[in-house]
């Protein structure tokens, strides 16, 4: 076990140096770069700070070549967890982004819970009682839960939510409590928002696990083992569990390698639309105005974060399945 | 509870007694009558050997009587009649395949082993733990002592180790090992009847020998019957008392091993041993092929069924009626050949 | 299967046996039975049918703007109108539009004008246009007999553009990307699963750590900092290419790993153990004898993957980083649909191309099952 997690983490190591790459590269692909634009501005505001934007030149290297602005980049995060400046906000990064990466991966692990919850049980039901009307019901929500994008069913449900209930729409917390403290109500509050994104962006996670669930199951149902259960004199329901369900755990479980990225990708996604305190619409924002650092760093962030998470996942699965161990 | 039936009165009763029973799979493509009309019987510590070509309905008459067919699979006539140790007798064909009281009979009165050691074992739990749980669904044991019985019972079975074995998992073992393991875990709660679907054709020639001796050790030790399942004539030479030949869903003949194999009576059985000279010729002798094709399982041959390769077919007698069982000698046989005046009386 | 008296012969019953049929046939005849899976086929032919022909099929320019008709409503359809001599004609049309002013919201609010009927008809003369760029025509396959008459089936949208023209017109971009990104993505994947599979040892070590790096990465933050990347005045040509080919970078993973599965199995098998030795290039049996016998698989996993596509245009174009408008996508029409304000003043801005795009997902997702299954020999 300690071999495998070693193993593991060493591999993750070329991941991360490959996700940085891409990254700056992805970032420094525009034409230009921010201090451009702010010289412009500036310029045309009639102030003279060409002194302080030479400053950051030199500080951050614009203008250097690539792998120097890289390795700025990367030995000041390493070494001092120094981001870089965001030059919008005229903040550090490290500043801006903590409290909106919480929301997402706070909202990322809740929509994780949620797709497990609902797509385990209702994957088992299709599979054992295949072409049942239950089945077929499941499938039929299965199949719209992947038609419809995130941001669609997003912009539906604000729509209903606004127009027959009335609700505020958008934010975690209504307009009142946004910048109180915490206290029960807020929270309540905060519950009563934050299902929506959970359900939107948890929808078609939901409806692939549950195809996933039902064919692994069927894959598994008809196995000799199972037989041999049954001819043990198990009960129905007792072998289901303990057999062939424990064994179409594994690859629903190593789905979390895939299912982690795209719930933090539908985030991203759904809180721009939702505009919810998170790094959706920070990223968005960043992108569009070419504010780098902001928008490399949060990229980054995300990525490794995932990359993590995706390890976790393959260390539970190991836990679960000893051939993984033992490979 | 289960239906039961007064005691017979006469005394070499069956442990089991198959009448007429019909297992039939209703696909799409049309009903395929796997086992249609079978009757055998299986007698106290003694051990029937079932022989047949692939695809005559062997398995799936050997899971019928533990009631573990697959859907579309349904037993849809005839009577399982098994013996009980207090001698009351229930009905198993009767049974709802998902009752407590199958489930009480599977693996504590009859258990089963199957042909393929590799996948029969839940793949991802430990060997030990599926042996400790066979015992305690039948036998109330604390956690521990059911620990302890496995372990003895691995130990029982050859398996070297067996308190480190306990813990292993199915992948870590070899092929043999598994089906030790499978034959510890069918043997847990002490059956009286043990079903061995080809337990050893998966298995290398000298492991097949140790797996087959064990079951005979165990079978005298533990004073069960024995169904053994297999293709292997040698096999049957050497460890049957009781043969039952299988055609298409049918048996077409049985007795004990004496009388069949010195004096094979119907056409099919004759075909089958006409490589093997004498009991206890070659070890290896596998199934002749036997001239013509099996029949389409959808496409069955009015009469007899074996007519379509029987080179003793004869036209007008034995595609009108269905020969059945019928003493002929010290064995019973289906065919024609032996009581044709009762396919002349029609 | 009563025989009649003469004797039946093994050969006689072997005619009761199936026929056997060849691998594509039985895929075929399988398929045939997903009636669903059949019936999105037909739908999404139509679709591809309707994105050739859009210019024809589009009953109004989508260009042309009307500040009368900003945020139209959809119109109703009748069927029957009230003929000279007061009986009831059959004469399908639309009723007009009344708008009044409202002063105080500074906003339009229309009515229909019960007075007004607006006739259609199919092939009727509208604005002008070149079908693929050479056939110059002015018929429409249906729309108001009087081309200067306001007609929107779908509403209008804050120009006083017309919805459904445009929804057809966007469904040539959108469609064709999907179609466009999974022939990229088919490349891609099986070029790389190709190798992979075929050739094992480190080469396959190797890619299956890039697809591993690139699956375990959050894309969407990626491709938004690929897509926003792309300049604003790129002509709308260049744009449309380099959407297509990051949104062809999300399905090629999955293609890639599925037929380097196939791959290591099938590089064992005696027909391609045969093929080597008599002396084929590598290239040679990879595209002669592996790629055909599992095309069908990839033909189900290509049409699974271009909804992905489909959805992933959207979602860029949508967040103004795909397709910029003026190229007129599902994705850049939803634009319009983008906050709640003008959701709720005109819901069609959201439901009209919304349920085109659920539509056209869901019956790519209903077809690529139904080949799935069709194309899987131990489905069950
Ligand atoms: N699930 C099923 N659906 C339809 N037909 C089935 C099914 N399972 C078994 N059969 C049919 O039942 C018949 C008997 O199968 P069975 O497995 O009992 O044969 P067998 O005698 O054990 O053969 P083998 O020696 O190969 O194990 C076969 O002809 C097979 O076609
Ligand atoms: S009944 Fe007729 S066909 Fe059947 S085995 Fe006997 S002789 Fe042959
Ligand atoms: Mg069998």
């Amino acid at each position: 076990m300690f071999g495998f997690l070693a193993r593991r983490i060493l591999y993750m190591i070329p991941t991360l140096f490959l996700v940085s790459i891409v990254t700056f590269a992805i970032i420094q692909l525009p034409p230009g770069d921010y201090l451009d634009t702010l010289a412009a501005d500036m310029g045309e505001a009639g102030s003279d700070n060409n002194a302080a934007i030479e400053a950051l030149r030199l500080q951050y290297g614009l203008g250097e070549p690539m792998y120097v602005q890289y390795g700025k980049w990367m030995s000041g995060i390493l070494l001092h967890g120094n981001f870089g400046l965001s030059f919008e906000k005229n903040r550090p990064v490290t500043d801006l982004i903590w409290d909106r990466l919480g929301w997402t991966f706070l909202i990322s692990l809740l929509t994780l819970a949620f797709i497990w919850l609902t797509a385990l049980p209702i994957g088992i039901y299709s599979a054992v009682k295949k072409y049942s009307a239950g089945d077929y019901i499941a499938t039929f929500f299965g199949f719209i839960g992947l038609a419809i994008p995130n941001f669609l069913l997003a912009l539906v449900m604000m729509y209903v939510a606004f127009r027959y209930f009335g609700q505020s729409v958008g934010g975690l917390v209504s307009p009142q409590y946004l910048d109180a403290p915490w206290t029960w109500a807020k929270f309540g509050n905060l519950l009563e928002h934050i299902w929506m994104p959970i359900f939107v962006i948890g929808t078609s996670g939901a409806a692939a696990l549950i195809r996933i669930m039902r064919a692994n199951l069927l894959d598994e149902l008809y196995r000799p083992y199972v037989v041999t259960a049954r001819a043990k004199g198990m009960s129905e329901f007792q072998l289901l569990l303990r057999y062939p369900v424990r064994v179409a755990l594994n690859p629903f479980i190593s789905t979390i390698g895939w299912i982690l990225p795209t719930l933090v990708s539908g985030e991203i996604i759904v809180s721009v639309v939702m505009n919810l305190p998170t790094t959706g619409p920070m990223l968005l924002r960043a992108l569009l105005v070419q504010d780098m650092y902001l928008a490399g760093s949060l990229i980054l962030i995300v990525s490794v974060l995932t990359v993590v998470g995706t390890l976790i996942s393959d260390l539970l699965l190991a836990w679960i399945d000893p051939r993984i161990r033992y490979q | 509870m289960m239906p039961l039936t007064p005691m017979h009165t006469d005394s070499p009763e069956p442990l089991l007694r198959i009448r007429g029973l019909k297992t039939h799979f209703f696909t799409a493509d049309g009903v395929v009558k796997a086992v249609d009309g079978v009757d055998l019987d299986v007698q106290q510590s003694r051990t029937t050997c079932i022989l047949g070509e692939s695809g005559c309905g062997k398995s799936i008459m050997a899971r019928s009587i533990l009631r573990i067919v697959d859907a579309p699979g349904r037993i849809v006539d005839g009577s399982i009649i098994y013996r009980a140790a207090d001698g009351r007798t229930v009905d198993l064909a009767a049974m709802s395949p998902t009752s407590k009281a199958i489930r009480e009979i599977r693996g504590s009165d009859i258990s089963m082993i199957f042909q393929e050691p590799m996948s029969s074992l839940g793949p991802i739990q430990k060997i030990g733990k599926q042996i400790s749980e066979t015992i305690l669904l039948h036998r109330k044991m604390s956690k521990a002592e059911a620990k302890e019985a496995a372990i003895e019972m691995l130990d029982r079975v050859g398996i070297p180790n067996p308190a480190k074995r306990y813990e292993s998992y199915p992948f870590e073992l070899s092929g043999g090992m598994r089906q030790r393991a499978m034959i510890a875990m069918a043997l847990s709660c002490q059956p009286r009847m043990l079903i061995a679907d080809e337990p050893t054709t998966a298995l290398d020639v000298t492991t097949q020998a140790q797996i087959l001796d064990l079951i005979a050790d165990l079978k005298e030790e533990f004073d069960m019957s024995v169904m053994l399942i297999t293709h292997d004539l040698g096999v049957v030479a050497e460890v049957a008392e009781d043969v039952a030949v299988m055609y298409m869903g049918k048996v077409v003949e049985r007795g004990d091993v004496y009388s069949v194999f010195e004096n094979p009576k119907h056409p099919y059985t004759q075909a089958l041993l006409e490589s093997v000279p004498r009991i206890g010729g070659v070890r290896k002798a596998r199934l002749p092929a036997i001239k013509g094709m099996v029949p389409h399982p959808l496409a069955r041959p009015s009469g007899c069924s074996f007519r379509t390769r029987c080179e003793r077919y004869m036209p007008g007698i034995c595609d009108k009626t269905e020969p059945v069982l019928t003493q002929e000698g010290s064995s019973e046989v289906a065919c024609f050949l032996y009581s044709s005046e009762l396919a002349n009386v029609r | 299967m009563t025989q009649s008296s003469t004797i039946p012969l093994a050969e006689d019953l072997a005619e009761h046996s199936p026929v056997v049929l060849g691998p594509w046939s039985l895929v075929w005849r399988k398929f045939l039975r997903h009636r669903l899976a059949v019936i999105s086929g037909v739908i999404i032919i139509l679709i591809y049918l309707i994105a050739a022909f859009a210019e024809f099929v589009a009953p109004i320019d989508i260009g042309k703007t009307s500040v009368r008709h900003t945020f139209a409503p959809p119109q109703m359809i009748h069927l029957f109108a009230p003929g000279d001599d007061g009986s009831t004609v059959f004469l399908p049309h639309v009723k007009g539009l009344k708008t009044t002013i409202d002063t105080e919201a500074r906003r339009r609010s229309f009515e229909v004008d019960e007075s007004k009927i607006i006739p259609l008809g199919f092939f009727v003369h509208g604005f002008e246009y070149k079908l693929f760029g050479i056939i110059e025509s002015d018929v429409h396959l249906f729309g108001p007999k009087n081309p200067r008459d306001p007609f929107y089936l779908f509403g209008a949208d804050r120009l006083g553009r017309d919805i459904l023209s445009r929804i057809i017109v966007g469904t040539r971009i959108s469609m064709s990307i999907g179609l466009v990104g999974v022939a990229m993505s088919l490349v891609i994947g099986v070029l790389l699963g190709g190798i992979s599979g075929y050739f094992g040892g480190w080469t396959d070590s190797l890619i299956q750590r890039f697809i591993e790096f690139i699956r375990s990465v959050p894309t969407i933050p990626l491709w938004m900092g690929l897509a926003a990347a792309i300049p604003l005045d790129w002509p709308p040509l260049r744009t449309y290419f380099v959407v297509t080919l990051i949104v062809s970078m999300i399905g090629w993973t999955s293609l890639a790993r599925e037929v380097r599965g196939k791959f290591l199995s099938l590089r064992n098998e005696d027909f391609i153990v045969a093929a080597r030795l008599d002396g084929l290039s590598h290239g040679e049996v990879i595209l002669k004898h592996m790629v055909p016998s599992f095309s069908s698989h990839i033909i189900a996993s290509l049409t699974l993957a271009v909804p992905l596509m489909i959805l992933a245009e959207t979602s860029l174009s949508f967040l103004g980083i795909g397709l910029q408008p003026p190229i007129v996508s599902w994705g850049t029409l939803l634009k319009e649909a983008q906050n709640i304000r003008s959701i709720a003043q005109a819901p069609w801005l959201l439901i009209a191309p919304g349920t085109v795009i659920v539509i056209a997902v869901l019956t790519f997702n209903f077809l690529g099952d139904g080949l799935r299954d069709a194309a899987d020999p131990n489905a069950h």
